[in-house]
């Protein structure tokens, strides 16, 4: 009887005329893939192709392929549905997996076009030309009050109620990753590089290490309902708070570390025993109205001397009108995540057909904070497989202030998507906590990679602001006008305010 | 008294002013009257951050957050009247003691202190309590204790006098619940249904019976032993003191143990991918 219907995802392959025998593939790879009997043996059923070994690989004689075993084709039932029955046959269990959703919707932002300068409204060089690129994260107020700064300029007039914004030199932040579902080397990466580039990290709902106080100026500290890790001490170390409420990856499903990812250093950040599952329901149990949001987001104000508070939700249904609340409820930023959003584990079955796109939420949301009158009481950030600095311009042309980013950070610290984060024997050391993988990512190294991804995307998204012939990233902001849709149907253009190409 | 903004203030009823105080050696006494939440908190911590170590608050009624975020052992706060919600949240180190009943929230995620409630308390009481204690005379509402924590030398402990509603000790992960059910009602059940579902961590002690449909798959319910009520007694001793009650005819009657089953009830409940 065969234990197993589900054959190899993947093939490895060693040209074994032009192997060392050094045996690096054995060591490197964190799925157990490789056994070594004077030369390497691969077990093909345990490759994730997360690419670990081939890039180490001395002499680059390891290939990776899809096994292209041949199954009857049927339109109805895909392979992955044919292994997904089989895979559940034989556990019993709900099919847990990591990052994003990688079923092929419609990717709205790739149907998206920006427009662009011609002969009489000439665009901007922005290699000449200042290009403004800092935002301010928070409430503002209904109406400013300015005073002359003594140069013959003017200047806020103190008490004008920005004092509690918090300054972004790119609109970007990276988005919540808890120190647990990745690694302290990757929280460490993040931290520097956000000091670095005047942005944000964000703990997710993993506590603060008590190596990253120092860069608590450059930290959101999220609660979530857990709770894990917060105290007085971590509220008052960050720049800002933000209760977590969704997330894109899994709206209405909570986290869930199972106990052992719960070593001593996780256990100790997390404030928790260790060893025990770390399980933060979907609802926080003092959360059950508009009301008391309200009421948790002015306890936390309250304990941290009035520090901005943001509300993380998932793109959902009826998402403007529950923004509208969150905002109504006194939080400073709304965090939209959307439906392809990464996570460090979630059921598949929720990752894959649960909840809306970003685009959508977007738009909705800034339309109808528009239509209240309250979209200066918050800022919008978007997030949930922001993939390159286009669909950074685009997210802010259709309302949001800032993006965030988790999946390309991750990717910028070597990860290949291999989706086994919640095995957690991440080969590049990212999504595990055993000390032999971990020990690959050096933090210095991480947080260059990622500063020069930011810069990177932050000159590009100069760039296109000066194709499109404004000096400033705020004048781009809900600028709807400057988009065009190709390809989608008037439903979804009229939902995005967005016309279709060619008018 | 000095009067910030003397036009009232974002709820009726309610003005932004500073309260009136006096203070006598380590005592500061206000009278919180008609006065709205922020500025009752911010005098309090404006007492403590100027060397008071007591602050008596009088004729309060609803503010919220009492105590909030206020850190430091030796402190303490006395209240008089029906404080609002959420008091005592994020608390690290002072005590509270509330002459009257009070509402929801309290305890909310607090790390070390402790709060004495003459009265009854509402719901979701302790919620994702890490440490300290919270006594309360008598009876609580719904969410009691849910997801209390504990981490180190912090371990919560909670004493409920009267009865309690359903979701008690829900996902209760360390720390001591304890249900007294000695209430005024003697209509209503001890206590309702969900109790210590999810339980992974702690313990809880009911005196009293429960029936097996009230309680969740994840916990073990066994007739308290001799050992069990040996670390109990000092705690209902305190409490006792505290409280004002009689310690013997607390113990007289036998009580129910509940402890989690395993430490990762949901273990097997998924699988990879
Ligand atoms: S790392 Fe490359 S060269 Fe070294 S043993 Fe493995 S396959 Fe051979
Ligand atoms: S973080 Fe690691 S385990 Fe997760 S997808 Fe990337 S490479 Fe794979």
């Amino acid at each position: 009887m065969p234990t197993s219907l589900i054959q190899p995802e993947f093939r490895v392959e060693i040209d074994y005329n032009k192997c060392h025998k050094c045996g690096r593939c054995v060591q490197q790879c964190g799925w157990g893939v490789y056994s070594f009997n004077e030369r390497p043996y691969p077990d093909d059923s345990k490759c994730r192709a997360c690419h670990r070994c081939v890039t180490y690989c001395p002499a680059h004689c390891i290939t990776i392929k899809k096994n292209d075993l041949a199954l009857r084709d049927n339109a109805n039932w895909s392979p992955e549905l044919r292994k997904n029955v089989w895979r559940q046959a034989e556990s019993g269990g709900v099919m847990l997996t990591g990052m994003g959703n990688d079923k092929p919707y419609l990717k709205i932002f790739d149907h998206l076009v920006l427009d662009a300068c011609q002969v009489t409204n000439p665009s901007i060089d922005p290699l000449r030309e200042p290009m403004e690129l800092r935002t301010y994260l928070g409430r503002k107020p209904d109406s400013v009050e300015v005073e002359a700064n003594g140069e013959g300029g003017y200047r806020l007039k103190p008490g004008s109620g920005v004092e509690n914004n918090v300054k972004l030199d790119t609109p970007l932040i990276f988005a919540p990753m808890s120190y647990g579902s990745v690694s302290l080397n990757v929280h460490k990466s993040l931290a520097m590089a956000a000091e670095r580039l005047g942005i944000l990290m964000n703990t997710g709902e993993g506590g603060l290490h008590a190596d990253l106080y120092p860069y608590g100026n450059n930290v959101i500290v999220q609660v979530a309902s857990g709770r894990f890790g917060v105290s007085p001490e971590y509220l008052n170390r960050g720049a800002a708070i933000e209760i977590k409420i969704g997330q894109g990856a899994k709206p209405g499903i909570g986290g869930h570390l199972p106990g052992e990812k719960i070593n001593k250093e996780v256990s100790t950040t997390r404030m928790i025993p260790q060893g025990t599952d770390a399980i933060s329901p979907a609802p926080h149990h003092d959360i059950y109205s508009i009301e008391d949001l309200r009421q948790l987001i002015y306890s936390l104000k309250e304990a941290s001397g009035y520090k901005p508070v943001g509300v993380k939700i998932a793109a959902v249904h009826n998402v403007g009108a529950i923004a509208s609340g969150v905002v109504r409820a006194g939080a400073d930023y709304v965090y939209l995540d959307g439906f392809t959003g990464g996570t460090g584990a979630a059921p598949a079955i929720i990752r894959d057909h649960v909840g809306i796109p970003i685009e959508i939420a977007i738009a909705v949301v800034d339309q109808r904070l528009r239509e209240e009158g309250i979209r200066n009481q918050a800022s919008i950030i978007a997030a949930g497989s922001i993939r390159s600095s286009a669909d950074m311009a685009k997210a802010i042309a259709l309302g949001a202030d800032v993006v965030a980013i988790g999946s390309a950070t991750l990717m910028a610290l070597g990860c290949h998507l291999c989706q086994g984060c919640h095995t957690g024997c991440c080969s590049w050391g990212l999504t595990t906590q055993k000390p032999e993988l971990t020990r690959r990512l050096d933090p210095e190294w991480g947080a260059e990679r990622l500063t020069n991804l930011v810069h990177a995307w932050s000159h590009e998204l100069q760039e296109i602001l000066g194709a499109l012939g404004v000096n400033a990233v705020e004048s781009l902001r809900g600028s709807r006008e400057r988009l065009r849709a190709v390809g989608l149907d008037k439903q979804t253009c009229d939902i995005l305010g967005v016309k279709p190409a060619g008018l | 008294m000095t009067v910030t903004k003397p036009t009232g203030g974002p709820v009726e009823g309610y003005a932004c002013v500073e309260p009136a105080t006096v203070r006598e050696g380590d005592t500061v006494t206000m009278d919180v009257k008609g006065v709205y939440y922020r500025q009752v908190n911010a005098a309090v911590r404006a007492a403590f951050a100027d060397g008071a170590t007591k602050v008596v608050l009088n004729n309060v009624n609803g503010q919220r957050y009492i105590g909030t975020g206020v850190r430091g052992k030796n402190l303490s706060i006395e209240v008089h009247g029906t404080p609002g919600q959420d008091m005592a949240m994020l608390m690290d180190g002072p005590t509270i003691e509330v002459f009257g009943n009070a509402q929801d929230g309290v305890g909310n995620t607090m790390n070390a202190g402790k709060v004495v409630i003459h009265g009854d308390a509402g719901d979701v009481l302790g919620y994702g309590m890490r440490g300290g204690k919270l006594f309360i005379k008598g009876d609580v509402g719904y969410r009691v204790g849910i997801h209390m924590k504990a981490f180190e030398e912090l371990r919560p402990i909670v004493v409920c006098g009267g009865k309690a509603r359903d979701f008690f000790g829900e996902y209760m992960a360390g720390g001591l619940l304890v249900l007294l059910g000695m209430s005024k009602d003697a209509e209503r059940p001890l206590v309702g249904g969900y109790l210590g579902t999810g339980m992974h961590g702690g313990t809880i002690y009911v005196r009293g019976e429960v029936e097996s449909w009230q309680c969740g798959n994840e916990v073990g319910v066994t007739a308290a032993t001799e050992t069990d009520l040996a670390e109990l007694s000092p705690v209902l001793a305190e409490y006792c003191a505290d409280l004002g009650m009689d310690l013997k005819e607390v113990l007289s009657k036998p009580f129910t143990k509940l402890a989690p089953l395993s430490h990762r009830p949901y273990g097997k409940l998924y699988t990879n991918l």
